[in-house]
């Protein structure tokens, strides 16, 4: 060996055992994760009507993965995400779970966005005996799967709690409502959703001035602006998925009407903060990019990957949401799991998680409710002012120095 | 009952959304009666249009008085290709279809390729302006797209019911083997119409952009109604594409003034059924 060789070879040791210091202390007593991989399989709304909202799904599941795996992994091994386009389509998703779980063999299977995609999924997952974790759905009732888990925070009940919050926000100004006027999709968690707020608010004495249902991919609004305006609630309710929530804002500001008080139920944020008109809209949340939210490590550190993340996919709203959270929740609850029962066996990772309590990005939760939803509803109101989503309600959420905006 | 100020009001903004599907049927309707080709493809174009619309606004900052005749006029050329296309392979009215449909369904990742799947609007001064007419408001971006699509349907309708390429055209579609003894070269002209069909996209896609949020999959939201436009207004027919577009629309705003606005695209879809089976002269 030549004497430069010898001097290379010391050099790199040298550098070597430099670069060893400079991982840092953090990750020295760490090891990479190592062996085959885990494989998580699950199909999003990546095409089709629901894709803007499946983008976001997307984006939060590779944070997600992409922190595990610069960490230990998932019991020391890698965790290989296997995601496929369900094309916003139930039959789609059904046939696709088949093929996660018999083809491609993944190891587990999270749920899909959308109700009625999630009720496709999990007969597969009920037929192989797969634990189903999902973050979407909107009907608990329909989830009778027992190996089906929930990472939503809002109960087994929404349709009536959610009310209730709703009411009380309001009834917290000093002057509730008298009047409301219901508009919603005929897709069956907002229609779900719209006979249980009608049925508590009329138990509340308001008057319900008017009650429509659309179908989904309804095109003009006008008409059912103009019904709006006519019956002038103080309150309107909409029940609306994606931008129909604009649509019908576009449609009330030609006739040059705006509602005093609005609540949306599944709106696309980004657009919907981004229109003027929208100012006020109050909609539910358990997780935004402000505080309280994102003032924990594990909030601040998602907010910030996310929008990174989000702004290198070209998203005109580049933050945060829900929609993100819930699914991020999915997955901690799916690791903490296995974590916690060492065990890649779906009866095992089942039967822990049926009297297991997790602290998730939404909060800490259990699966003490009817078909395994949180014991208590723990969502929260929010409503755009100047353009940004901020929690208004509960008060002990709310963002610090906002309050609710009732005209 | 509604009051008559909804029921007026409702019907205004009914047909003017009846006018906007008459102005994306414009171009169907002349492409499966004249050149029998049936263009799914057509409402992909539409939203392309749209999507260039919003991009060269939002993005660079041209308006669509000044980008909507560029995108137009690029459509065209557009046409005249995809036709060449066409009379290269001898694509039947049957295959066209087919053919069409993977257009659409590229043309839907390539729009979500470029601009993602997430909502997009073209946020303009106009966008919640209307004309006050007595209690009545009559948004001026539907009232420009309803006055579009009259000026083009009666142009078309002009253009085909006086002028040589359009008696030659229509003598074309009607007995291609008879014209052509005539001396009239069908193949010629029926370039010229197949670029006025997708430069008509064009047209509708600027509207679109204009009044409505975009996405990826908006392109199959259109195609139901508008192909039963076509057919109540009769194929290749311009002005009844238009009445077409105008009576759907209203029936549909009606429905939603008076019952479950759930019911209207069963109302509308009834009519085309109804006018089917009891067959005006004019379908």
């Amino acid at each position: 060996m030549s004497g430069t060789s010898m001097s290379w070879s010391r050099r790199g040791v040298i550098a070597g055992l430099a670069g060893l210091a400079s991982v840092g202390t953090s990750r020295v007593l760490r090891a990479a994760p190592s062996g085959a991989p885990i494989r998580v399989g699950q199909t999003l709304s990546l095409t089709g009507p629901f894709a803007q909202t499946g983008l976001v799904h997307k984006l939060t599941s590779e944070i997600f993965v992409a922190q595990l795996n610069a960490k230990d992994g998932l019991l020391g091994r890698p965790v290989e995400y296997v995601l496929l386009d369900d094309q916003s389509k139930p039959d789609v998703a059904r046939t696709l779970y088949e093929r996660l779980v018999t083809s491609d063999k993944v190891d587990f299977i999270l749920g899909p966005y959308g109700t009625a995609a999630i009720l496709a999924a999990m007969g597969v997952a009920q037929r192989y005996k797969k634990i189903f974790i999902q973050n979407t759905m909107g009907v608990p009732s329909m989830a009778t799967y027992e190996w089906h888990f929930s990472a939503l925070v809002s109960g087994d009940k929404p349709d009536k709690t959610l009310p209730e919050l709703l009411y009380a926000a309001y009834d917290s100004t000093g002057h509730p409502p008298k009047s409301i006027a219901i508009v919603s999709n005929k897709y069956p968690s907002a229609l779900f959703m719209a006979s249980g707020t009608e049925k508590a608010f009329a138990a509340r004495e308001v008057k319900v001035v008017a009650h429509l249902e659309y179908e989904v991919g309804n095109r003009d609004y006008g008409a059912i602006a103009a019904r709006i305006k006519d019956a002038n609630p103080d309150l309107l309710w909409v029940g609306c998925l994606g931008v129909e929530g604009n649509q019908i804002l576009e449609a009330l500001g030609q006739l040059q009407y705006k509602p005093p008080r609005h609540y949306y139920l599944y709106p696309s944020s980004g657009p919907l903060a981004l229109l003027p008109a929208a100012d006020g809209a109050v909609s539910l949340t358990n997780f935004e990019d402000v505080a309280p939210y994102n003032t924990t490590p594990v909030g601040a550190e998602f907010t910030r990957l996310f929008h990174e993340k989000a702004l290198a996919a070209s998203l005109p709203f580049p933050y945060a949401d829900s929609q993100a959270a819930n699914e991020y929740a999915g997955w901690q609850i799916l690791t903490t799991a296995v974590e916690a029962t060492k065990s890649l066996d779906d009866a095992k990772l089942a039967a822990w998680l049926n009297d297991a309590t997790i602290d998730t990005i939404v909060g800490r939760r259990d699966f003490k409710g009817k078909w395994h939803t949180s014991s208590r509803d723990q969502e929260d109101l929010r409503q755009i002012q100047n353009g940004k989503w901020v929690a208004v309600w509960p008060k002990e959420h709310a963002t610090p120095g906002v309050k609710l905006l009732a005209p | 009952m509604p009051s008559a100020t909804l029921l007026t009001q409702s019907l205004i903004t009914g047909v003017l959304a009846g006018a906007l599907y008459g102005l994306l049927a414009l171009g169907l309707s002349l492409s499966w009666g004249l050149l029998r080709l049936v263009n799914i493809g057509h409402f992909a174009m539409a939203l392309l249009g749209a999507y260039l619309t919003w991009y060269l606004g939002s993005a660079l900052g041209i308006p669509p008085y000044v980008s909507g005749p560029v995108i137009v006029a690029a459509f065209f050329l557009y046409g005249v290709a995809l036709h060449w296309v066409f009379m290269r392979f001898r694509v039947a009215e049957m295959a066209s279809m087919l053919i069409t449909f993977s257009i659409a369904v590229f043309l839907e990742s390539v729009i979500q390729a470029l601009w993602t799947a997430d909502f997009r609007r073209y946020e303009t001064a106009w966008a919640s302006s209307s004309v006050v007419v007595g209690p009545f408001f009559v948004p001026t971006l539907n009232l420009a797209a309803a006055i579009m699509a009259s000026v083009l349907a009666v142009l078309t309708w002009a253009w085909l019911r006086w002028t040589y390429v359009g008696k030659a055209l229509r003598a074309g579609a009607e007995d291609a083997p008879i014209a052509a003894a005539f001396g009239i070269n069908h193949r010629r002209l029926s370039y010229i119409l197949s670029g006025v069909c997708a430069a008509y996209a064009g047209v509708a896609g600027v509207f679109i952009a204009l009044i409505a949020t975009l996405a990826p999959s908006e392109i199959w939201t259109w195609v139901g109604v508008v192909f039963a436009v076509v057919i109540i207004g009769r194929l290749g027919n311009p002005l009844g594409a238009l009445a077409g577009g105008v009576l759907i629309g209203a029936c549909e705003a009606t429905t939603m003034a008076v019952a479950d606005p759930a019911w209207a695209p069963l109302v509308s879809f009834s009519v085309l059924i109804a006018l089917l089976l009891f067959k005006p002269r004019w379908i």
